[in-house]
């Protein structure tokens, strides 16, 4: 019995290791909204924050919205369509489907979000919910 | 199915200015398609944001300059805290062909994404010859 581990064997093991944590699927974004699209944006105002994302093309029935707690998840597809016997010149938007999810720092009163859809922008207001407010105490 | 991947965030490209523009403001450049049919050459821009009365399409000798302004006052008492995309106007130019009619060409603005429809000029369009 070797009184020092061999060193390559070492190595050896560390880098199966790495490959495994890599190729598990482990870090890879999965259906619960670990994607990065759409790009967002995030505002305060007043007490509660504004969420805005770009989603030009995107039907509003195509876009699923959900709140829980302090997290947001956006969801959809977006397609993007050619007639049939074009031909393709120059191709640069992107469709697919996307799923996403981002926490705020304060909890949101999901029966208070409201979401409009104008011209390819999704605005949420997201209200703090009111067992959320801080409170202030009159000193006696 | 090929709709069924994942989107990818393509970060938004600034526009290297060839000439100094007259409002202030940083300007980007549209995600564009353009696909050509037997009848016309279709332009489509994605320009989020941009209300129909801020478009402004111009065609110049050979170039199509499309641009299109943000109302910034929507953004107007909101706090950034997180941001991870950068808003401006937008602007891009295309030069045309000769074969484009011109007095046909039509734009349309929905949820932020800008069609034009370049209908190609008679002599242009493929003729069927029949054998005899």
């Amino acid at each position: 019995m070797a009184l020092f581990p061999d060193p390559f064997n070492t190595l050896l093991g560390l880098q199966t290791a790495l490959d495994t944590f890599r190729t598990s699927g482990w870090l890879q974004s999965s259906p619960s909204g670990g994607g990065s699209y759409p790009p967002l944006n995030v505002f305060r105002k007043g007490d509660g924050f504004v969420l805005i994302a770009e989603v030009p093309g995107i039907a509003r029935s195509d876009l699923d919205i959900q709140v829980k707690g302090r997290t947001i998840r956006l969801a959809g597809r977006k397609s993007v369509q050619y007639s049939e016997k074009a031909s393709l010149h120059r191709r640069e938007r992107l469709s697919g489907r996307f799923d996403r999810s981002i926490t705020l720092p304060i909890e949101i009163d999901p029966d208070a979000v409201k979401a409009e859809c104008h011209d390819g922008i999704l605005a949420l207001s997201l209200p703090r919910a009111e067992q959320d407010k801080p409170r202030s105490i009159k000193i006696g | 199915m090929p709709d069924e991947h994942e989107i990818a965030v393509r970060e938004k490209q600034e526009l290297a200015k060839k000439e100094e523009k007259t409002i202030p403001g940083r300007y980007y450049v549209p995600t564009a398609d353009i696909f050509e049919t037997e009848d016309a050459l279709t332009v489509i821009l994605e320009m989020p944001g941009v209300e129909k009365q801020h478009v402004d399409i111009a065609l110049e000798e050979d170039t199509l300059r499309v641009e299109g302004q943000i109302d910034f006052s929507k953004y107007q008492g909101m706090e950034p805290v997180y941001t991870e995309y950068n808003i401006g106007h937008y602007a891009r130019a295309f030069t045309l062909s000769g074969k484009i009619d011109r007095d046909g060409i039509s734009a349309q603005l929905d949820d932020g994404v800008l069609t034009l429809t370049l209908p190609k000029a008679k002599e242009s369009k493929p003729r069927r010859i029949a054998v005899n």
